[in-house]
């Protein structure tokens, strides 16, 4: 190599460096690990034996909403969907996925919703509350072993950014940003419990600390109000691109709804 | 809703030790928590659980505060005969759930 080349290269590479500063940050592939490996023993076994793991309560809830018929339309969602392990298979794995009608992405919980409103003529569900929470985790639970898979196109790529924006902005009186716990300093531990990953398999999952189930964005509003921040309301747009930028970083991992964390 | 989840093995061999495992969706709220207004809330627990293997009563349990919701449960008994285990859970507030599961012993 001449030293004019190995000049060009040597500045090739700092301009490398410089453009994606972002990328070096998060986690390389081998190394990304489902926070079900953080965990002990004992909780593992409580996620992986279907009669022992709580969540499964919401997921009978959520079968038996499912069939019944509700709203002045008086259909129930198997009228229109049929058998939810069939066509519900493999659709959590893509949300939050962009609709037309609002012209951004929506998570699973709007889209549950849209369909009450919209085809049953019905209220929506609060967020968080026992009927949303069963509906999301029946409907998640067919994913269950099947590989996330956001695709991003030229519609969603905007809210992907958007949500990456804010996966990497400092907030909160604590001055943190969500990578410099998750993807810098995942290997280490706050008072005591293992710092994750970050990455959103098993949503809607049952928290021991909770002592039920509870969405992704209930999680997000802990992590906020942790750092000292203000959380976002319940479906925020805001929320909902953090949510597409995690669930797209978690790309390939097996869904794990309903998942048990400590 | 008051729902309950049991895993009974559905055939066992005579003699056999089987598990049985139980898991009943509830609140089981102490008594001593306070709301952020300082009322305390009520206390809501299960206060008993009887397993009986044909009539006859194999396991209970007398259930007091600082259980976690939702309680799993799970004992061993010994599988004498094919029939029907039942399951009974009661509690404060009319809260009462049974289940039964049938086994085949061979």
């Amino acid at each position: 190599m001449t030293t004019r080349a190995a000049r060009l290269f040597l500045a090739v590479s700092a301009a490398r460096l410089f453009v994606e500063p972002a990328a070096a940050g998060e986690i390389p592939l081998p190394e990304r690990r489902s926070s079900y490996e953080f965990m002990s023993r004992e909780t593992r076994a409580m996620q992986d034996d279907d009669t022992g793991n709580p969540g499964t309560l919401w997921v009978l809830d959520g079968e038996a909403l499912w069939k019944r018929k509700a709203g002045a339309a008086d259909r129930a969602c198997s009228d229109c969907h049929g058998d939810a392990r069939e066509s519900m298979k493999a659709v959590a794995a893509r949300y939050p996925a962009f609709d037309p009608a609002r012209g951004r992405p929506v998570n699973l919980e709007q889209r549950i919703n849209a369909c009450r409103v919209g085809r049953q003529k019905a209220p929506a569900l609060a967020y968080e509350s026992k009927d949303l929470l069963g509906l999301t985790a029946y409907v998640a639970r067919q994913s269950r072993g099947l590989p996330i898979a956001i695709a991003i196109d030229g519609r969603t790529r905007p809210f992907l950014e958007a949500g990456r924006e804010r996966f990497f902005r400092r907030q909160g009186q604590l001055n943190l940003a969500c990578a410099q716990c998750h993807d810098d300093l995942w290997s280490g531990k706050l008072a005591g419990s293992p710092i994750t990953q970050a990455h959103p398999t098993g949503y809607p999952l049952y928290r021991l600390e909770w002592q039920g189930l509870g969405s992704l964005e209930r999680r997000l509003r802990g992590c906020l109000v942790g750092i000292r921040a203000e959380p976002y309301a319940y479906g925020a747009p805001e929320f909902v691109d953090l949510e597409l930028y995690l669930m797209w970083r978690a790309n390939g991992m097996k869904i794990e709804t309903p998942a048990v964390r400590p | 809703m008051a729902r309950a989840i049991v895993n009974v093995p559905a055939r066992a061999k005579r003699g056999e030790i089987i598990e049985i495992k139980t898991l009943a969706a509830h609140p089981v709220e102490t008594g001593f928590r306070r709301t952020q207004l300082g009322e305390l809330i009520p206390r809501d627990i299960i206060r008993r659980f009887v397993c009986t293997y044909n009539g006859a009563e194999v396991f209970r349990v007398d259930l007091h505060p600082a259980v976690a919701a939702n309680p799993l449960i799970a004992f061993t008994t010994v599988a004498t005969e094919s029939g029907t285990i039942a399951f009974q859970w009661a509690g404060d507030n009319g809260y009462a759930v049974t289940e039964t599961a049938s086994i085949r012993v061979e």
